[in-house]
């Protein structure tokens, strides 16, 4: 490369590398909630099992889990990340190739997890089944992230470092420490490893791990996207910014003692459990602050909301995000999680979380980001974002709505007894019962399925439309850095 | 209950760092003019 092409390429932004993570998102989106619609199906209707092993439920399961949070989610925060970074840091990502080395490790562990997970291959461990090589490759394809992101941060023309800088770099680093601990295990042979750790050891650092990626992987990451995103689209600062400095430190303290309230009335100690709870409870506040914060952005400017189907993606991502964030202090109450675990409000909890939070904020970030990345101020279809937005929040309500009735129904089932002390119902009354409530929760997924086969289209025509260009960097101000 | 021999050890180094980070920021004038910066993202680009 020659010394002007060099000195040229500095001047430029690397956007080949967001475009690339912000395409796989969406098709990753697709195919992750397709496996979910899949074996939301099996469990309404066992037989579409169809008997063949790697089609069974047991081993999809985790291939949709690790689908929709590893390669959509994964492929989003990387996405957003790498623009977020170099825009607010006004200088081209740190570390040349090694950003390339990031996206195509990244897809590689995508792909042996979706050969591997239906072979049957997994740790057992939830979100983080995949055996031990895989495992190598994501701490490899992580340590480069880290070298990249805090790397433009190193380099960056602007000294103050944006508040979005600050989730994903706990984010990143967070998830280096949770993933090195968890997976710690011996091999014995290429595909099969033993933890180790055994028992109810295991399961604490299981659910210390599990928590850590919600609160980390789920929630800082994305509340780095809010940070950006929605000032961005709303044309608004932050509505107090210290405010988001504030619930930054408030929320990465409190996230990480959090996972006894995955363990409740389980073999872990009292003490331990109650730990979980009592700062799962405290959790509601920073929790609300980020909340509240990104909300209020839209003040003085309520009236955004009626034409701009993106910024409704980005608040009532929010919403869900309220919810989610004062339902699951709920649940961490002993006496209510006595009723709740082990049932589908579990699983209404987490998919509000995950379709509501993660996946709408996702959406209408894209949204923002896939156009510019085309050299366009909008997408191909803007009523096309309008149509997603409604299926995939009818999609959401439908889904959460029929888990919470059926969980709750389950809880109560279960625990009802007799006069002479012998439990009412037999375990398999409780299945028969939620039947129908798993036909409208595959309802529901299918709608929000749909919602993102619309959008894969609309990014298909917005590409086909538009034109791949390099973005310069501005020359900046000294008397403004 | 062997595994806090390893989980709180780790917990307590992690609120060090967490706490060794916010010192330098503060130290590094992260905070100063902050409604400021806020707005930053908003211009140019």
């Amino acid at each position: 490369m020659s010394v002007s092409n060099r000195a040229s390429q500095s001047a430029v932004y690397n956007d080949t590398v967001v475009r690339q993570f912000a395409i796989m998102t969406v098709v990753w989106g697709v195919v992750g909630m397709l496996v979910g619609v899949i074996i939301a199906a099996q469990l309404t209707w066992p037989a579409l099992n169809l008997g063949v092993e790697w089609l069974s439920y047991g081993r999809l399961r985790p291939l949709h889990t690790n689908a929709v949070i590893f390669a959509f989610g994964g492929c989003g925060l990387f996405a957003a990340s790498y623009y977020v970074v170099q825009r607010t840091c006004q200088v081209r990502l740190f570390g040349g190739q090694l950003a390339a080395f990031t996206f195509w490790g990244w897809q590689a562990v995508i792909l042996l997890a979706v050969v591997s997970l239906p072979m049957g291959m997994t740790s057992g461990k939830e979100y983080a089944e995949l055996e031990w090589p895989i495992d190598v490759l994501i701490t490899l394809v992580w340590v480069a992230y880290a070298i990249v992101f805090f790397g433009t941060i190193g380099l960056r023309k602007v000294r103050h470092i944006y508040v979005a800088n600050w989730f994903f770099g706990a984010f990143i680093l967070a998830v280096a420490v949770l993933h090195i601990v968890n997976s710690a295990a011996l091999p014995v042979d290429i595909f099969k490893s033993y933890s180790a750790y055994a028992g109810v050891q295991d399961a604490m650092v299981q659910w210390w791990y599990g928590h850590n990626a919600v609160g980390f992987f789920l929630t800082a990451g994305f509340l780095g996207m809010m940070y950006y995103f929605i000032p961005k689209q709303a044309e608004r600062p932050v509505y107090s910014y210290r405010l988001s400095i504030v619930h930054f430190w408030a929320l990465i303290f409190t996230y990480m003692w959090a996972g006894p309230h995955h363990l409740h009335y389980t073999a872990l100690p009292d003490w331990t459990q109650s730990v979980g709870m009592v700062f799962s409870l405290i959790l509601l506040a920073p929790s609300w602050g980020g909340m509240i914060n990104g909300i209020m952005t839209l003040s003085g400017a309520w009236h955004k909301l009626r034409d701009d189907p993106i910024l409704r993606f980005l608040i009532v991502s929010l919403s869900f995000y309220g919810m989610s964030t004062f339902e699951g202090p709920m649940m961490s109450i002993k006496t209510v999680n006595a009723l709740s675990h082990y049932t589908d409000w579990t699983v209404g909890h987490v998919h509000s979380g995950a379709l509501g939070w993660v996946g709408l904020v996702t959406m209408g970030s894209l949204y923002y980001l896939i156009p510019r990345l085309y050299g366009q101020k909008k997408m191909y279809s803007v009523p096309a974002i309008e149509l997603h937005f409604w299926i995939a929040t009818l999609g959401i309500v439908l889904y959460i709505a029929a888990m919470w009735i059926a969980g709750v129904m389950q809880g109560l089932m279960w625990r009802a007894v007799n006069p002479d002390g012998s439990l009412t119902y037999t375990f398999v009354e409780s299945v028969k019962a939620t039947f129908p409530f798993y036909v409208i929760r595959l309802l529901g997924g299918v709608l929000y399925l749909g919602g993102m086969c619309v959008m894969l289209w609309n990014t298909v025509m917005t590409a086909r439309n538009g034109r791949v260009e390099d973005v310069r960097i501005p020359a900046l101000n000294p008397a403004h850095a | 209950m062997d595994i806090l021999y390893l989980l709180i050890p780790l917990s307590v180094l992690l609120v060090f760092g967490i706490i060794g980070v916010f010192w330098w920021a503060l130290q590094a004038g992260q905070f100063d003019n902050i409604e400021r910066e806020g707005e930053r993202i908003l211009k140019g680009d």
